[in-house]
């Protein structure tokens, strides 16, 4: 099974390497130039805190975020993004997304990425609980209710 | 200073994004069925991006002052407790039923998605949610 993506077309290959590398060094750069976690959920999170201090950069961060396609189509077209989920699947899960960050204080950026980075065992019983709750998930809904003709 | 250095490390982190494939869904979930076509790239984009990470943080955690001024604030908590392992729970159940992440999910909102933008509202609504319930609690 591991054939099937790896070994037979393995474009994918080198945009994971790069792109990797581009989230790790802005990971590692704001932590040295900022002395921050660069944790989406907590930055998104911090601006919905009635009396949250550091809310400057922590728009400047978003704003990043959100310009990022505006600046890879000057180069490329922005690689696609299959979202075929009904809108309420899609209203449970980034109910659930949200949530769950801040009641885990992190996600995959913040604990997967940086938590990981800085060796914390924390972020590393995090990333592997939140791992193994989605793969379970997925497992559920594509190979125990698919086939029950959900279709 | 730490605005602008927080501008460029978003973009950077979201152009990472983008050219990983990591703000395709189906690529996500590919990577998360371990029993279909299981797709590695996901794993791939994390080792990469921890060993460019690593001797970054390796540094910044020796470093008493961010570069820019200011104290480095990088390690909260320690203890691995049931809030941590029931939040990232919650988190991962969401992340399995659609494949979108905080990052990928604001990535995406400017690209006019709608689904995107779906997901990111009720994403905010799940974190004021946490906020709204933090305060009640607190209270009592």
């Amino acid at each position: 099974m591991i054939e099937a993506a790896g070994m037979g077309d393995p474009s994918w290959l080198l945009p994971a390497v790069l792109g990797g590398a581009l989230i790790g060094a802005a990971a590692g750069a704001f932590a040295l130039l900022a002395g921050r976690i660069a944790g989406i959920s907590d930055i998104v999170g911090g601006l919905l805190r009635p009396l949250g201090g550091e809310r400057a950069w922590r728009w400047a961060f978003v704003a990043g975020l959100l310009l990022a396609p505006v600046a890879h189509v000057l180069v490329a077209p922005v690689p696609a993004a299959h979202l075929s989920h009904s809108p309420a699947l899609l209203v449970v899960a980034g109910l659930l997304v949200g949530f769950g960050a801040r009641l885990g204080s992190g996600c995959t950026s913040g604990h997967g990425i940086c938590g990981l980075a800085r060796l914390s065992r924390r972020s590393l019983a995090a990333t592997l609980v939140f791992m193994g709750a989605a793969m379970v998930t997925v497992f559920v809904a594509r190979h125990v209710l698919a086939g029950q003709g959900a279709s | 200073m730490r605005s602008i250095a927080a501008l460029v490390c978003g973009l950077v982190f979201g152009l990472g994004l983008l050219v990983s494939g990591m703000t395709d869904p189906r690529r996500v979930l590919g990577f998360l069925d371990v029993a279909g076509h299981w797709n590695p790239a996901l794993g791939v984009v994390m080792v990469v991006a921890l060993a460019v990470a690593l001797p970054a943080f390796a540094v910044a955690t020796r470093r008493s002052r961010a570069l820019l001024g200011g104290p480095m604030v990088l390690s909260g908590a320690s203890r691995i407790d049931r809030r941590l392992l029931a939040g990232a729970c919650v988190f991962g159940v969401g992340w399995g039923l659609a494949g979108l992440c905080p990052g990928p999910a604001v990535v995406l909102v400017l690209t006019l998605r709608k689904g995107a933008w779906v997901f990111v509202l009720a994403m905010l609504g799940g974190m004021a949610a946490f906020e709204l319930w933090q305060r009640a609690t607190r209270r009592d």
